[in-house]
């Protein structure tokens, strides 16, 4: 008996993957059906539906990026402090006291990734028509994951706290000031007034809400570090369970009917 | 002297070296590629031999291509060590007259616009591989010529910028993909064949046959990123300071779209209510488009107006514009071409006029309206300021109304008669609604840069200006 088949066969072997080697075909459905992660996907599938030029992968690449970007986040919370006086010096001291340090790099890069293969998994859905019945709210929920990706990428881009993030978010969120009758300089917010008393001022607008004060300061810091580490992330997620939920109750990726 | 802004240095001639090299080896597997695909058209046939004839031809012209490149690549090689003497570069004159003839908006904007139009109209000649491989070529050839230039290697080079770049080039390899499939389902449709989907289409097992090209696809991509995280550093500017304003300062790259429609349309409609449109029409469009083909499968022909409305909003009003707010818009929010300088000082004479100004101010004296702007008396009550204001802001009211009101019962009747009768008179309003507004994006850019157009309706007064 080969090492292999005396791992393969050992009582603890067993005990986790519940069944033999996915060999043959009987043991290769099992696999699909007893794992939790693998059991996202059905046990067949159509030859042409999984085509690399008719996907583009990019369903999938989009939710591994989701998860590289899960790992090296976690991995960057446990060296940076969401502070005025933290936030910049653990970045630099990401940059210069580790060395061979690409975390940071692995998780800025992932993240514009990701935000590229949202759109280009979009446009292969419309391309395909695999919005179209019964896949429509499938589709909306898609909607809601790119907006979801954008706005993490954005409530990242504020954390490093140099020069490009906070006048990035700063540009970025200017014009929640113009909000119709939700922002201090948008038209129609003299028409929330009690008794002559303008309910929407600086200090109470739709960018004050974003902000949590009235520029880009301390508070959004904390604001955008827990929306971006736990707030987003978990809707995310909750989300793409939906969206995989729904891919298989659809009746699988999109063929011709 | 030194100059602080060389063009070209020892690194930068040894970079280009690698990338003509690689441009080199795609091109052999090209070559090598047509080669055998001539190979297996020699079934003997008569009517083979013109193909194959035609098909040597090619081969040799991309094996010449391919040897020319070698080449290229080894003078980078071999001159190196003398970048003053280094003469593979633009020449100054041809950046000139690009910068000069491409550094507006206006020529950016029909450049892509022309870019979209080949495609749609002429998709069996795009969708052939060798157009592809041509343009594809034509991408990097000009990239590599460019990146000897200091200016456009800033911008290019900016570590946050390229992935912009390799978006660019992702967005024009699937859209040629698409009309590659599609025209070639088109095709079978036509001739009454089953879809490209249909063939060889067994059942399979999920284990391996999905599982495996996942994992490799993980591989790969955690290879690169880990490839792409050592070879360019995350940026890191100077702490944050919220006195000091950066210049230009520009939101995260891909709302740099929704940033370029503050040059056109006041905040309140650029920054909320326009993305607030995008996403709410993203989301209906499965609730609109009553069309039931193209349902799982490629096809152009079947669902055109479809293809083509939602590509000219992906790729002409949201990618082209990221474009533009990453490359071209530089200090004061200013164009700059892609060879050109930043300079702070730029200046840009910016003379807009409000559509009411055109009206009242500009009208030739004979017409019964021309002359000054209607304007409220400070006694007048606040009804009479009303009355004023929208008195002079009739023009631009009028205008929207007919835009808004009018055009979709005309174009029911008319060009939507079948959007129309399908729809049913909820669904057409939103979609015509929508659509409207989309094409606002293009109109309003139009009008201000033929037009110096400033605001349809300007009503600074409450914050309402269109
Ligand atoms: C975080 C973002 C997203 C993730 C992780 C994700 C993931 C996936 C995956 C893995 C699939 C399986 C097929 C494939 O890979 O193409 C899929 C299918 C689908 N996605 Fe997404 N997606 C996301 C965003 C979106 C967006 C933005 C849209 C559209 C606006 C969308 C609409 C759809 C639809 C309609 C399907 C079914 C397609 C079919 O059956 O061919 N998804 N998604």
């Amino acid at each position: 008996m080969s090492l292999r088949d005396y791992i393969r066969n050992s009582q603890v072997w067993r005990s986790v993957f519940r069944h033999p080697a996915p060999k043959d075909r009987r043991n290769r459905a099992v696999v699909i059906l007893t794992n939790l992660i693998l059991h996202l996907h059905p046990v067949t599938i159509k030859q042409q539906a999984i085509a690399l030029s008719y996907t583009w992968c990019m369903g999938g690449i989009t939710f591994f990026l989701f998860i590289v970007e899960t790992i090296t986040g976690v991995l960057l919370m446990f060296y940076y402090r969401p502070t005025l006086e933290w936030a910049y010096q653990d970045m630099l001291a990401l940059r210069d006291a580790v060395s061979f340090g690409i975390l940071r790099e692995i998780h800025r890069w992932a993240g514009h990734a990701m935000v590229i293969t949202v759109m280009l998994h979009m446009y292969r859905v419309f391309l395909t028509g695999s919005y179209k019945p019964p896949r429509e709210f499938n589709w909306v929920i898609g909607v809601l994951l790119l907006v979801l990706t954008f706005l993490l990428s954005f409530t990242g881009y504020l954390l490093p706290w140099d020069q490009l993030a906070i006048w990035a978010i700063t540009v970025g969120s200017n014009m929640a000031r113009a909000t119709p009758f939700l922002g201090h300089e948008g038209p129609g917010f003299q028409l929330l007034n009690v008794g002559g008393f303008d309910l929407i001022t600086s200090t109470s607008d739709a960018r004050f809400v974003l902000l949590g004060a009235r520029s880009v300061g301390e508070e959004t810091l904390n604001r955008f570090y827990i929306l971006h580490c736990v707030g987003i992330p978990l809707i995310a997620a909750f989300l793409m369970g939906v969206h995989f939920w729904r891919v298989r109750k659809d009746g699988g990726i999109s063929q011709p009917l | 002297m030194i100059d602080p802004h060389p063009d070209l240095t020892t690194p930068v001639i040894w970079g280009l070296g690698w990338f003509w090299l690689a441009v080199f080896l795609m091109n052999t597997g090209w070559a090598f590629l047509r080669w055998r695909y001539r190979a297996c058209g020699a079934s003997g046939a008569a009517e083979d031999s013109a193909r194959r004839r035609s098909s040597v031809r090619s081969v040799l012209f991309w094996g010449f291509y391919a040897v020319l490149l070698l080449a290229i690549a080894a003078l980078h090689f071999a001159m190196a060590g003398r970048p003053s003497e280094f003469w593979f570069r633009l020449p100054e004159a041809f950046k000139d007259t690009v910068d000069e003839l491409l550094s507006n908006p206006v020529a950016y904007f029909v450049l892509w616009i022309a870019a979209f139009g080949v495609p749609v109209c002429f998709p069996a000649w795009v969708a052939k591989p060798t157009v592809g491989w041509c343009a594809l070529n034509a991408a990097l050839v000009f990239l590599g010529l460019s990146l000897t230039d200091w200016d456009f290697r800033q911008i290019v080079g900016k570590p946050d910028n390229v992935p912009i770049v390799g978006m660019l080039f992702l967005v024009g390899f699937f859209t040629w993909l698409y009309f590659h499939r599609a025209t070639d389902n088109d095709r079978r449709l036509a001739e009454g064949r089953p879809l490209r989907e249909q063939e060889n289409n067994d059942e399979v097992l999920v284990w391996p046959d999905l599982v495996y090209i996942e994992l490799i696809c993980m591989v790969a991509l955690t290879a690169l990123l880990i490839v792409w995280g050592i070879a360019l550093k995350a940026p890191l500017e100077e702490p944050a300071s919220p006195v000091r304003t950066p210049n230009p300062s520009k939101a995260p790259w891909y709302f740099l779209g929704l940033q370029e429609l503050l040059v056109y349309f006041d905040p309140w409609l650029a920054g909320v209510v326009f993305p607030a449109l995008i996403i709410v029409g993203l989301m209906a469009i499965p609730y609109l488009d009553f069309n039931q083909k193209g349902n799982g499968y490629y096809t152009f022909q079947q669902r055109k107006f479809a293809v083509v409305m939602f590509m000219f909003g992906f790729v002409v009003l949201w990618v082209s514009m990221i474009g533009l707010g990453t490359f071209l818009r530089g200090p004061n929010w200013n164009f700059f071409g892609i060879y050109e300088r930043w300079d702070v000082h730029k200046l840009e004479v910016l003379d807009n006029v409000n559509l009411s100004e055109y009206f009242y101010l500009h009208s030739p004296d004979w017409l019964p309206w021309a002359g000054p702007l209607p304007q409220a008396p400070p006694e007048a009550s606040t009804a009479a300021r009303l009355g004023y204001i929208l008195a002079r802001e009739a023009p631009g009211i009028v205008l929207l109304f007919l835009y808004f009101g009018l055009l979709p019962p005309i174009l029911a009747a008319t060009v939507f008669r079948t959007f129309y009768l399908r729809m049913g008179f909820v669904r057409y309003v939103v979609f015509i609604v929508l659509l409207l507004l989309m094409a606002l994006l293009p109109i309003k850019m139009i009008l201000r840069w033929a037009f110096n157009l400033k605001y349809i309706v300007a009503i600074p007064e409450w914050f309402f200006n269109i």
